[in-house]
């Protein structure tokens, strides 16, 4: 089947067979091998994409679901050079060892700050109990996505503060 | 205490050697641009896979490949048949055991190897594998350890020669005689048998290989999951009949470890065989399922302990039988020169006048393995016992935990202490560590809380756990794997501009190795960490030596860090020398520069003296040029890291559920060189630990089917089963260290469990109950007072 994904913001065009799964899509046709594959039943998380900016494991996505829809991997976190928020914070916070789970894990993080802005630690390990770290024991992937949200609210503050000292 | 949100420090005041700092592998891992091995895609790649077995016992009576082979995208169906042709069917172990690569008179376990499909794609490899037909003649299988030796006991290794029983080894340490002394003359004596069920690392990358056989010059590079890349090139070279200095292993970044990529697979020779068949490269990459039920598992220990004590609680004595499920090959990946690695250290952290140990290992009808998961070696079960003894000592005697603890530890001026099992501890001071940890938890006010809870019928347990963990493998006295002594090579170049490189023979699964490395020889030389390139894991690049396992990292290619840098000190200070034209023991050192005694302003920096050693200057008689050194570390002695650990948790009466609620833990790794990499470390053995104390089995039916073969049944702790971990540390130097770091990696690994077990059955006022203390199990306890043993 020819398919057409919307991946980091690019179409991309590919001919797949209907068992295709969308992490092999991403990893194998598409060369983004940011995305890991570490369990096939849904448990570990470490596949986890946003599909129209919801999170979703990608081993159990076939790629013909994903087609016309719109997928962000880890490799579109950050801005060039300018790390993501919760890309930064993971480095700051100790939030990874081995790196396996940590696509997954920033995507996750990502999709919770964006619709709650200041989420309480319960909140935070809610969200990532769907996936699974063998090595940080969670407290610094938790840390992680904390300081990420402080650094957002700071900026939206300076940036505040800033339009309103330009009006003035 | 750490549990306050600390940040690493700001660039400015970054350490230049040790201290908290960033990791400098971490950019790439956030960007998505770590290299794994399953992200290796090499020009014209096969992708192999593997059929295994459906039975756990059975013989093999025809293996039909012929549709298979027709498969329009296969280009390889390798089987047991093609491999005894090219005298590979059968591979040593660790152990000195043999072990199928793929099946040839019989299958032994659930999962073994069978066949070997190479295809154009992932995809049709695995289409392929189910066309091949094998018929199997199913035999009874040896499931449970107890009965393994039972005359009648089907005989699962008649592979080998005049073989009768399912019998490995039986193996004794300490004084069995002496022991029996201080338990004749003991107030008290009590007993419990207990069993360390049979887990699983299960790191979150499985294992896999991409082999590329060049056929022209005959050069084998193989990207591999290993944890230690040199011994495995050394043993595909015995193995394989293939020169050595004719193959390259490459360990890239690797999803973490465990213990469970020390071994060899049988995966990996078939994708080193299917790339030598095809002439391309072939890639194999299991797959969950396969990861857990036929790699490396840990523990199966059944043990049966005793513990003898004076009415005031002073303990005298203790001793063990053991009987060890070593699953169908005895392939346990452990360099000691003990069949039970390092489990006579069971006498723990206590003065105890006398011990002794009986190890019995029989052979079942299971996935082989036996000695992984952040163990050192067995140290686990060690750990596991005593401190599950020491309680069932207190339930006895009416005594408290922390009390009859305190009462029995090692006292700091036994040390160096030799214990009666032939172990000689470097450093410690027990006592204060105890006391920090109690100290932080508010352990009477635990304790207050836990009695007004009672009262109330609420179910809440306090738990302990003191331990003394046995890492850096290691001497040569003590191991060895097939015959290679564990000694660390390692070299240190600095370059014209006093940058530098660094190669070590071990290798990093996430424990930051890139860092720590650099912020040693950063410590030695004063060249900032980020100046200083860590090279590793790739047998091309680097000195031979025996990788990462065992927390010996830092024990042993740590301490080869550090020499190799004083090496390269010296060095400067003679050809400062010569720059400042004074003698050399007229220098003194400051970190990063040779300076005149006295004239602090009369000096040369450790990059002025690189650039001239690689410069014009008239150099000394007898020196070289450049500046660089190699070294080979033989450790002395094994470190001996230790820590209390306490653990809080309340249990739900009705349903049986533990929620851990609390832990505390206070660990001595020695000197400490990046503290947040080290509590990154200690968080994630709690999880470990709660983990196996709670949720983590591999279980079996009378079958021999596995139970567990995929994280929707082998349950891994997710962020809501843990708390937030609260740590603080004692330092210790390990005296006969360079830099007194003892390691880290595995001591809350062995720590955590005893304390979680300790903690539920304190809740739920039973003596003793078996690993996992799942809700069913607990229920089970509370409305039985005892459980059976799982399987």
């Amino acid at each position: 089947m020819r398919i057409t994904v919307n991946v980091n913001g690019e179409d991309r065009t590919r001919e797949v067979e209907p068992r295709h799964l969308l992490v092999r899509f991403l990893r194998d046709d598409l060369e983004l091998t940011g995305t890991h594959w570490g369990c096939d039943t849904s448990n570990c998380g470490t596949c986890v994409v946003l599909m129209d900016g919801e999170p979703v494991k990608s081993c159990t996505v076939l790629a013909v679901m994903a087609a016309g829809h719109e997928i962000r991997t880890v490799e579109d976190l950050a801005d060039g050079e300018r790390l993501d928020p919760v890309q930064q914070g993971f480095i700051e916070r100790h939030g990874l060892q081995c790196g396996f789970c940590t696509p997954g894990m920033m995507l996750t993080g990502r999709a919770l700050l964006d619709r709650n802005p200041d989420p309480s630690e319960q909140e935070i390990r809610e969200a990532i109990s769907g996936q699974l770290c063998r090595c940080t024991g969670y407290l610094n992937i938790v840390r992680s996505i904390q300081w990420a949200a402080r650094k957002e609210a700071e900026d939206a503050r300076a940036e505040a503060a800033e339009t309103a000292g330009s009006q003035a | 205490m750490t549990t306050v949100d600390e940040p690493a420090v700001a660039p400015e005041e970054r350490p230049i050697g040790f201290g908290r700092m960033k990791r400098k592998e971490d950019p790439r891992f956030v960007r998505g641009k770590g290299r794994y091995v399953d992200d290796i895609k090499l020009p014209g790649m096969l992708h192999g896979a593997v059929l295994r077995s459906p039975f756990a016992h059975a013989r093999i009576v025809s293996i039909d490949t012929s549709a298979a082979e027709a498969h329009p995208k296969v280009r390889a169906v390798v089987t047991g048949e093609t491999l005894a042709g090219l005298g590979l069917a059968w591979m040593p172990t660790l152990s000195m055991d043999t072990q199928a690569v793929l099946a040839t008179d019989k299958v032994r376990f659930q999962g073994q190897e069978v066949a070997f499909v190479v295809a154009e794609d992932h995809y049709a490899a695995r289409d392929a594998i189910e066309l091949i037909d094998v018929e199997y003649e199913p035999l009874d299988a040896v499931v449970n350890a107890r009965h393994a030796l039972a005359p009648e006991a089907p005989v699962v290794r008649d592979d080998l020669e005049g073989r009768t029983d399912n019998h490995i080894f039986d193996w004794e340490a300490g004084d069995a005689d002496a022991t029996e002394e201080v338990f004749a003359r003991a107030d008290v004596v009590v007993g419990q048998t207990m069993l360390y069920p049979r887990v699983h690392p299960a790191p979150l990358e499985t294992c896999g290989a991409v082999a590329s056989m060049d056929p022209v010059d005959g050069r084998l590079t193989l990207y591999s999951t290993t944890q230690a890349p040199h011994a495995h090139r050394t043993l595909y070279a015995m193995v394989a009949g293939l020169p050595e200095h004719k193959i390259r292993v490459v360990s890239p970044d690797i999803g973490g470890g465990f213990g469970n990529k020390v071994g060899i697979y049988p995966g990996y020779v078939c994708a080193i065989v299917g790339s030598i068949l095809t002439g391309r490269p072939v890639k194999w990459m299991e797959d969950r399922s396969e990861n857990l039920m036929s790699t490396s598992f840990a523990r199966d220990y059944h043990m049966t302990g005793e513990i003898a004590a004076t009415r005031e609680g002073r303990i005298l004595g203790v001793r063990v039988k053991v009987l060890a499920d070593h699953g169908a090959f005895n392939s346990t990946a452990q360099p000691t020169k003990y069949p039970a690695g390092f489990f006579h250290i069971f006498t723990g952290s206590y003065d105890i006048e006398a011990a002794h140990c009986a190890v019995t290992g029989v052979y079942t009808n299971k996935a082989p393995g036996g000695v992984a998961y952040a163990c050192s070696f067995r140290v686990t079960e060690a750990v596991y016992l005593i401190e599950r003894m020491v309680d069932c000592l207190a339930d006895e005697l009416g005594a408290d935990p922390a009390e009859l603890r305190m009462l029995n530890l090692l006292r700091p001026e036994q040390f160096p202490y030799e214990n009666k099992t032939g172990w000689t501890y470097d450093s410690g001071d027990y006592p204060a560590c105890l006391r920090k940890a109690l100290d932080i938890a508010g352990y009477e006010e635990l304790r207050q809380e836990q009695r007004e809870k009672r009262a109330r019928g609420e179910l809440m347990g306090i738990g302990l756990s003191f331990f003394t963990e046995t890492v850096g493998a290691g001497p040569r006295k003590h191991m060895d794997i097939l015959g290679l002594g564990m000694a660390d090579g390692c070299e240190l170049r600095v370059h014209p501009t006093g940058k530098a490189v660094v190669r070590l023979s071990v290798q990093t699964q996430g424990q930051g190795h890139e860092t720590t490395f650099a912020q040693i020889v950063a410590e030695e030389l004063g060249i900032p960490p980020e100046d200083i390139d860590v090279v590793h894991g790739d047998t091309d690049q680097t000195p031979f030596g025996l990788g990462t396992y065992g927390s010996r990292s830092t024990p042993v290619s740590g301490a080869a860090a550090a020499v190799v840098a004083r090496k390269v000190r010296d060095k400067a200070r003679i050809i400062a020398g010569a720059m400042l034209e004074v003698a050399p023991d007229d220098l003194e050192w400051t970190k990063g520069r040779w300076s005149v005694k006295g004239d602090p302003a009369v000096t040369r920096t450790i990059q002025e003296i690189a650039l001239a050693a690689h410069g014009s200057l008239e150099l000394p008689d007898g020196v070289e040029g450049h500046l660089e050194a190699t070294t080979v570390y033989n450790p002395p002695n094994l470190t001996y890291p230790f820590g209390a650990y306490i653990c809080v948790v309340d249990v739900d009466p009705g349903t049986g559920t533990v929620k851990v609620r609390r832990f505390v833990a206070v660990d001595d790794c020695g000197t400490r060189i990046n503290p947040m990499i080290i509590e990154g470390q200690v968080h994630g053995g709690l999880a470990d630990g709660v983990g196996m104390a709670l949720m983590e089995i591999i279980g079996f039916d009378e079958d021999g089917n596995c139970l567990s073969g995929s994280f929707m049944d082998y349950l891994l702790p997710t962020a809501l089963e843990v708390p937030a971990w609260e740590l603080d540390h004692t330092v210790t130097p390990s005296p006969h260290h360079p830099i007194g770091a003892k390691g880290i990696g595995e001591s809350a690994t062995v720590g955590s469990p005893p304390a979680v077990v300790n903690a539920v059955l304190d809740a739920i006022g039973v003596r003793h109950a078996d690993m996992p203390l799942t809700p069913s199990r607990v229920w089970q306890a509370l409305d039985r007072g005892e459980v059976e043993a799982p399987q």
